[in-house]
């Protein structure tokens, strides 16, 4: 478990992380979402035992962060941002070197290497220099030293950052393969990867929670919760639809895209407007290429609350 | 313990996974061997000893072992493997200590391949072995003097170069306090007393008086404080400047 009480950092000028509370219970994954510069890597340091808090106090497993520093590192594993490697060791030095300082020995230390080595797909470089990697595999490499002591709480801070969307997508199969049993944090600028691996959402911005909630849940308070889009085989259309679609009652407003021949019809608060239009396109003879209905926008609710 | 000797044994892997370290070897044994031969006289003093290597260790020293200090932690800190490193279950001065012990092995190695000089003096003469085997130690004991500010300086900057010059300056500060000139720039107003502590302050002074062959409590003890307050300070500034 993870649990932070008004937990602050403060610098000579400025306030990075303000009284920042929270718990993350065994199979949360928790997505740490904000703009850059809100606080997440300054939080995610603190936890991990790299920097001391100003105020407050924050426990991982248990271990308090501050008086209980080696049992509370013990229990994490930590991929910093851009994940920093000794680059002139081989991978294999490298994750021996790791395997050592968390205290692995003999048969233990040999199948938890085996076991990183595999589940990372690692055999091919082991003996490449750690320079000389793709990024992909450097990632991959500081995704490994993160668990090879197989811990329960896993911090990675921005993990699929700068890496392609095949390589995204590896990571964040990974991450689900290892959520069941552990606590996972992870930071991201990425919404979609929110909505891909994270059960639980938390928005910071200027160093404040401003929203703690699903993904889901964050999703409905975008204004295009239940919203319905259509896009149109034939754009001529494109005026009359809009004025119909206007005219329903359940209708708060509707926004166009020209380009693509799209209404985006938003309803009233607490109204479903679907079957409305369904009905209408119907009735006006409108020829539907797509039509659909939106469960909201992460990007719309992220933009809204952290601006 | 068992973490300062992993980290021991990482850093000292890393020096000779690259050329630097074969070349950085080459360097100090090629000067090593111009000092001695060429400006030590080591011929024309017609003395089967070491005495004209000694001399020059403590110059050698002041530029080549800031040289192997400046990346202990300046690279850690620029590449950003400090918070890899800080964030595994070990403590500061395990890492503090380990990477000094590193490097001092490593110029421990480096000091011992002078070794055929030693040969030579034997096969010349009938050397003091003893007093040899004292100035080894003290020029290794200097070495860890110097290493450990070079470790401070380290520590204060993401810069190997300003790492580099700050050390040979703090270096070449302690060396100076016990060079006759500057001694007598004290004498010509200062009392005797003050004299002698910045006397006594100097590497130098201390390097010099085991390099004869006493190896006095007084000046073990100076090079385990320097050594120890100088490793404290490096983890000092590290706890307030690992993160910027």
């Amino acid at each position: 478990m993870i649990k932070t009480e008004h937990l602050t950092k403060r610098y000579a000028d400025f306030t990075a992380v303000d009284d920042v509370s929270f718990e993350v219970k065994p199979g949360e994954v928790l997505g740490f979402l904000g703009p850059n510069g809100a606080g997440k890597t300054t939080t995610m340091r603190m936890l991990a035992g790299f920097i001391a808090p100003s105020a407050g106090r924050a426990s991982v497993g248990g271990f308090d962060v501050e008086s209980q520093p080696l049992q509370a590192k013990g229990v994490i594993g930590y991929l910093p941002e851009g994940a920093p490697l000794y680059g002139e060791m081989s991978v294999r030095g490298f994750l021996g070197f790791i395997a050592d300082l968390r205290g692995l020995t003999g048969e233990r230390r040999a199948t938890r290497l085996a076991h990183v080595i595999d589940h990372l797909q690692l055999h091919g470089v082991l003996e490449q220099t750690i320079d000389t990697l793709s990024k992909g595999f450097r990632r991959r490499v500081g995704l490994a030293q993160a668990i090879v002591h197989d811990p329960p709480v896993l911090i990675l801070d921005e993990p699929t950052d700068g890496l392609d969307p095949n390589q995204k997508q590896e990571v964040r199969r990974l991450i689900e393969d290892m959520a069941r049993d552990k606590i996972i944090v992870i930071s991201t600028h990425i919404l979609e990867e929110v909505e891909a691996v994270c059960t639980r959402a938390i928005i910071i911005a200027r160093g404040r929670i401003v929203a703690d909630d699903t993904p889901a849940a964050l999703a409905a308070r975008s204004r295009y919760h239940n919203a319905v889009s259509v896009q149109l085989v034939d754009a001529g259309q494109l005026q009359a639809a809009r004025a119909a679609l206007g005219a329903l009652g359940e209708v708060a407003s509707v926004e166009v895209s020209e380009r693509e021949a799209r209404l985006t019809a938003l309803p009233r608060a607490g109204h479903m407007i679907l079957p409305a239009i369904s009905e209408l396109a119907d009735r006006q003879g409108l020829k539907l290429k797509e039509l659909h209905l939106e469960s909201g926008r992460l990007d719309e609710v992220f933009r809204s609350i952290t601006a | 313990m068992r973490n300062v000797g992993i980290i021991m044994r990482r850093e000292l892997a890393s020096y000779f996974a690259t050329p630097l370290a074969y070349i950085y070897i080459l360097i100090f044994l090629v000067l090593a061997n111009v000092f001695t031969f060429y400006f030590g006289g080591f011929y024309e003093a017609g003395q089967a000893d070491l005495g004209a290597f000694f001399r020059f260790v403590p110059f050698l020293f002041l530029f080549l072992i800031p040289a192997v200090a400046m990346k202990l932690w300046a690279e850690e800190r620029k590449s950003g493997s400090i918070e890899l490193l800080m964030t595994q279950p070990l403590t500061l001065w395990d890492a503090v200590l380990g990477k000094f012990l590193a490097a001092w092995i490593f110029t421990g190695i480096a000091l011992a391949l002078t070794f055929p000089l030693w040969i030579t003096v034997n096969y010349l003469g009938k050397p003091d072995n003893g007093a040899i085997v004292a100035a080894y130690l003290g020029s290794l004991l200097l070495a860890g003097g110097f290493l450990a500010i070079g470790s401070c300086t380290s520590a204060i900057t993401r810069n190997q170069v300003v790492a580099f010059i700050v050390g040979v300056v703090a270096c070449f500060a302690l060396v100076l306090a016990g060079f006759p000139p500057v001694l007598d720039v004290f004498r010509s107003w200062a009392p005797g007393a003050l004299v002698d502590a910045v006397a006594s302050l100097s590497l130098l002074t201390h390097f010099q008086s085991i390099q004869k062959g006493v190896i006095d409590l007084r000046d073990l003890l100076y090079f385990a404080m320097l050594i120890g307050l100088f490793l404290y300070a490096t983890a000092i500034t590290l706890e307030l400047r690992k993160a910027d």
